[in-house]
C-alpha cells in the first residue's frame, strides 16, 4: 500500500435494520491532510465517522487505518487514533483536568506522561486558567476546547472530528479552524465531517461530498470548483464596437492563461486559468484592438455551486427521505 | 491486553464515578438519608402501635422492617446503576470511553465496584440507625458480614438488569417509567413491609416469584431471630440469587454487546 495513505475505505457500508445509513462507500485519506465529509444532516456522514473510530461495525466492505483494519484490529486502531464526538460529550461533574486524567488512565499512559501532556494541551487550547472548574461552568466554546484536548490526548497520528464548529459563535469557530490547522502543521492527519460549506472550503485539502448515503464526488475545493469550468471572466463590449468582436476573440484566444472563450450576444466568456493575472492582459488586447469595453465581471463558482451540482439541491435543503443520524 | 492495563482503566473510570458523587453532595445526602429517613423511621414509626406482633414475630415493627429496609436499598441502588451509563450513552460519553482502547468489560466493572461500595455503605448505615432506634442484631457482627454478602449478590443481578435496560431502551423517559413500574411492584409484591402469612392468598403467590422475598428472608432472622432460624434460609437465598444473577447477567450482557457491538 502507498505509504501516504493512512486510512483506505472499500466498499464500505452500514444498514440499520431495514434502514440503509450508507452504502458503498470508497475513498483514501492521505498523510498530513485535512479531509473533509460534507453533506446534510442525515446524510451519513457521522456513521461513516463512527465506523473509521471502531465504535460502529460496518455492515458491509473494509477499512484500514494506518493498516490495521478496523474490525479484526480494533484495539490497535484505537490506540493510535483520537476522536472527538459531535455531541459536547463532557462530564458536567469533572473538571477539564479530571477530564484528561481519566484519559490518561484509558490510554495507559503512565502517570507523569498524561501530566506533561495535559499541561501541554491546556497550554495549546488555552484552558489554563479554567483547568480546575467542573465543566458545567464552560460556554460552549470551552467544552469545544475541552474535547479537542481529550482528542489529542492519546498523541495520535489521525484525529477524528464530528462537526467541530458545530453551533459556534464565530470567534470561537475561526479559534477551532486555527487548531486545526496547527495541528496539520504539527503532521497529524485529520478527518472531519461537516456540513458548513464555508469550513469545508477553508479548511479541508480534500473531501468527500455524501449525500443520501453515498460519496457524489471527492476533490480538492480548488479541484471540485474547477470541476465545473472553473474561473471565469465575462466581457461586455459597447455596442457600436460589436464588429470588433471576431478580432477580440482572436487576440483573447491567443493569450497564455486563457482556456476557452465563447462569444455571447453582448461580448465574450473567457475561460482563464488565474483571474489575477488574466484579467491585466484581457484589458491589454482590448486596448491594442482599439475596442472599447462596456465592463467586465468575473466569476469565481462556489463550493454551494459544486455541492448542487454534484446533488441536485442545495446543502440546506436536506433529503428527507434519508435516515437519521443518531 | 496486560493485567495492569485493565486495572487502570478500571480504577480510573471507577475514580469518576467517586468524583461525580463528591460533586453532587446534596444529591448524595439524599440517596443516603432517604431510605433510613423515610421507611425506616417514618413507616417503622406510623405501623408501630398497627402492627401485629404476633404476626410479624419479631420485638417490634422496626425490627421487623429493617431487613426489609435493608432489602429495598439494595434493590433501589441496583435498579439506579445503570442510570449514569444511559446519560453517558445519550450525551456521547459512553462513545468516547468505546473510542479508547480500553477492555469494555471495564466500564461494566467500574460501574458495578461503585455501586456495590456505595451499597454496602448504606446498609452499614441503615443497621447502625436501627441500632440507634432500639434493633439489636441477634447475630452479631458475622451477622452483618452475611447480610452485605447477600446484598451484594443480588445488587449484581439488579444491576445488570439496570444496566442492560439503560443500553436497550431509546429515551430515558422509557428508562425512568419502565424502573418505576419495576421497583414498586417489587416492594409491595414481597415481605419487606409485612409478612407473606398477612397476605391474601394471590399475592402471597405472586410475592413468592418474586426473588426479593427470599432474600428479604434471609436477612430478616439474622437481625431478629438468630442464626439457627437463619441458616436454611441464607443458603436458599444463595441458591435462588445465584439463578438470579446468571440469569440478568446473560440478559445484560446481551443488551451490552448489542449497543457496543
Amino acid at each position: 500500500m502507498d505509504p501516504a495513505v493512512v486510512i483506505d475505505v472499500a466498499r464500505l457500508g452500514k444498514t440499520f435494520g431495514p434502514v440503509t445509513a450508507v452504502e458503498d462507500l470508497s475513498f483514501t485519506v492521505r498523510a498530513g491532510e485535512i479531509f473533509g465529509l460534507l453533506g446534510p444532516n442525515g446524510a451519513g456522514k457521522s456513521t461513516t465517522l463512527r465506523m473509521l473510530i471502531t465504535v460502529l461495525p460496518p455492515s458491509t466492505g473494509t477499512a484500514t487505518v494506518l493498516g490495521h483494519d478496523i474490525v479484526t484490529e480494533a484495539d490497535t486502531v484505537r490506540s493510535l487514533i483520537g476522536y472527538v464526538p459531535q455531541e459536547r460529550a463532557v462530564d458536567r461533574f469533572l473538571t477539564g483536568r479530571e477530564h484528561l486524567e481519566l484519559l490518561g488512565g484509558l490510554y495507559h499512559l503512565s502517570r507523569t506522561e498524561t501530566n506533561a501532556r495535559i499541561d501541554e494541551l491546556l497550554k495549546l487550547v488555552n484552558l489554563e486558567e479554567h483547568a480546575d472548574r467542573v465543566a458545567k461552568t464552560y460556554s460552549g466554546g470551552m467544552k469545544r476546547k475541552l474535547d479537542i484536548a481529550c482528542g489529542l490526548l492519546p498523541n495520535p497520528k489521525i484525529v477524528f472530528l464530528d462537526e467541530p464548529t458545530l453551533g459556534l459563535d464565530v470567534q470561537s469557530r475561526l479559534k477551532i479552524w486555527d487548531y486545526i490547522r496547527q495541528l496539520r502543521e504539527n503532521g497529524i492527519t485529520i478527518v472531519m465531517t461537516t456540513n458548513y460549506l464555508e469550513e469545508a472550503d477553508q479548511l479541508c485539502d480534500r473531501l468527500a461530498i455524501i449525500d443520501g448515503g453515498t460519496i457524489r464526488v471527492i476533490g480538492s475545493p480548488l479541484e471540485l470548483k474547477t470541476g465545473l469550468g472553473g474561473d471565469s471572466l465575462s466581457v461586455t463590449i459597447k455596442e457600436h464596437e460589436a464588429e470588433k468582436l471576431p478580432r477580440l476573440r482572436e487576440g483573447v484566444m491567443a493569450l497564455p492563461l486563457v482556456r476557452d472563450v465563447r462569444l455571447n450576444p453582448t461580448g465574450l466568456d473567457i475561460l482563464v486559468e488565474s483571474p489575477e493575472k488574466s484579467l491585466p492582459a484581457v484589458i491589454e488586447v482590448a486596448q491594442r484592438l482599439d475596442c472599447g469595453l462596456d465592463g467586465i465581471e468575473y466569476h469565481r463558482p462556489r463550493l454551494d455551486d459544486v455541492f448542487v451540482a454534484h446533488t441536485g439541491h442545495g446543502l440546506r435543503g436536506g433529503t428527507p427521505d434519508t435516515a437519521e443520524e443518531e | 491486553m496486560t493485567f495492569q492495563h485493565y486495572r487502570q482503566e478500571v480504577l480510573a473510570l471507577t475514580m469518576r464515578w467517586v468524583r461525580r458523587l463528591s460533586r453532587e453532595k446534596f444529591s448524595m445526602l439524599f440517596t443516603l438519608v432517604q431510605p433510613m429517613l423515610f421507611w425506616l423511621i417514618f413507616f417503622g414509626s406510623l405501623f408501630q402501635k398497627a402492627a401485629n406482633i404476633q404476626i410479624l414475630q419479631a420485638p417490634n415493627y422496626m425490627s421487623f422492617l429493617a431487613g426489609g429496609v435493608v432489602v429495598m436499598t439494595v434493590l433501589n441502588n441496583g435498579l439506579a446503576g445503570g442510570v449514569d451509563l444511559l446519560f453517558d450513552k445519550e450525551n456521547g460519553f459512553l462513545e468516547r470511553l468505546m473510542s479508547t482502547p480500553i477492555h469494555r468489560s471495564s466500564v461494566i466493572l467500574s460501574r458495578y465496584l461503585f455501586v456495590m461500595a456505595i451499597t454496602g455503605m448504606q446498609i452499614l448505615v441503615i443497621l447502625s440507625i436501627a441500632f440507634v432506634f432500639g434493633v439489636r442484631l441477634e447475630t452479631g457482627l458475622p451477622g452483618i458480614a452475611v447480610i452485605l454478602a447477600i446484598g451484594m449478590l443480588f445488587g449484581v443481578g439488579l444491576t445488570a438488569i439496570s444496566m442492560g435496560l439503560a443500553f436497550s431502551v431509546k429515551s430515558h423517559g422509557d428508562f425512568f417509567s419502565m424502573l418505576g413500574f419495576l421497583s414498586l411492584p417489587m416492594i409491595f409484591l414481597s415481605s419487606a413491609l409485612v409478612p407473606l402469612s398477612a397476605m391474601p392468598g394471590w399475592m402471597q403467590v405472586v410475592a413468592m416469584v418474586n426473588p426479593m422475598t427470599w432474600v428479604i428472608d434471609a436477612v430478616r432472622p439474622l437481625i431478629i431471630t438468630g442464626w439457627n432460624a437463619a441458616i436454611p434460609q441464607v443458603g436458599m437465598a444463595f441458591v435462588i440469587l445465584a439463578i438470579f444473577d446468571a440469569v440478568c447477567l446473560y440478559g445484560g450482557a446481551k443488551a451490552f454487546r448489542r449497543a457496543i457491538g
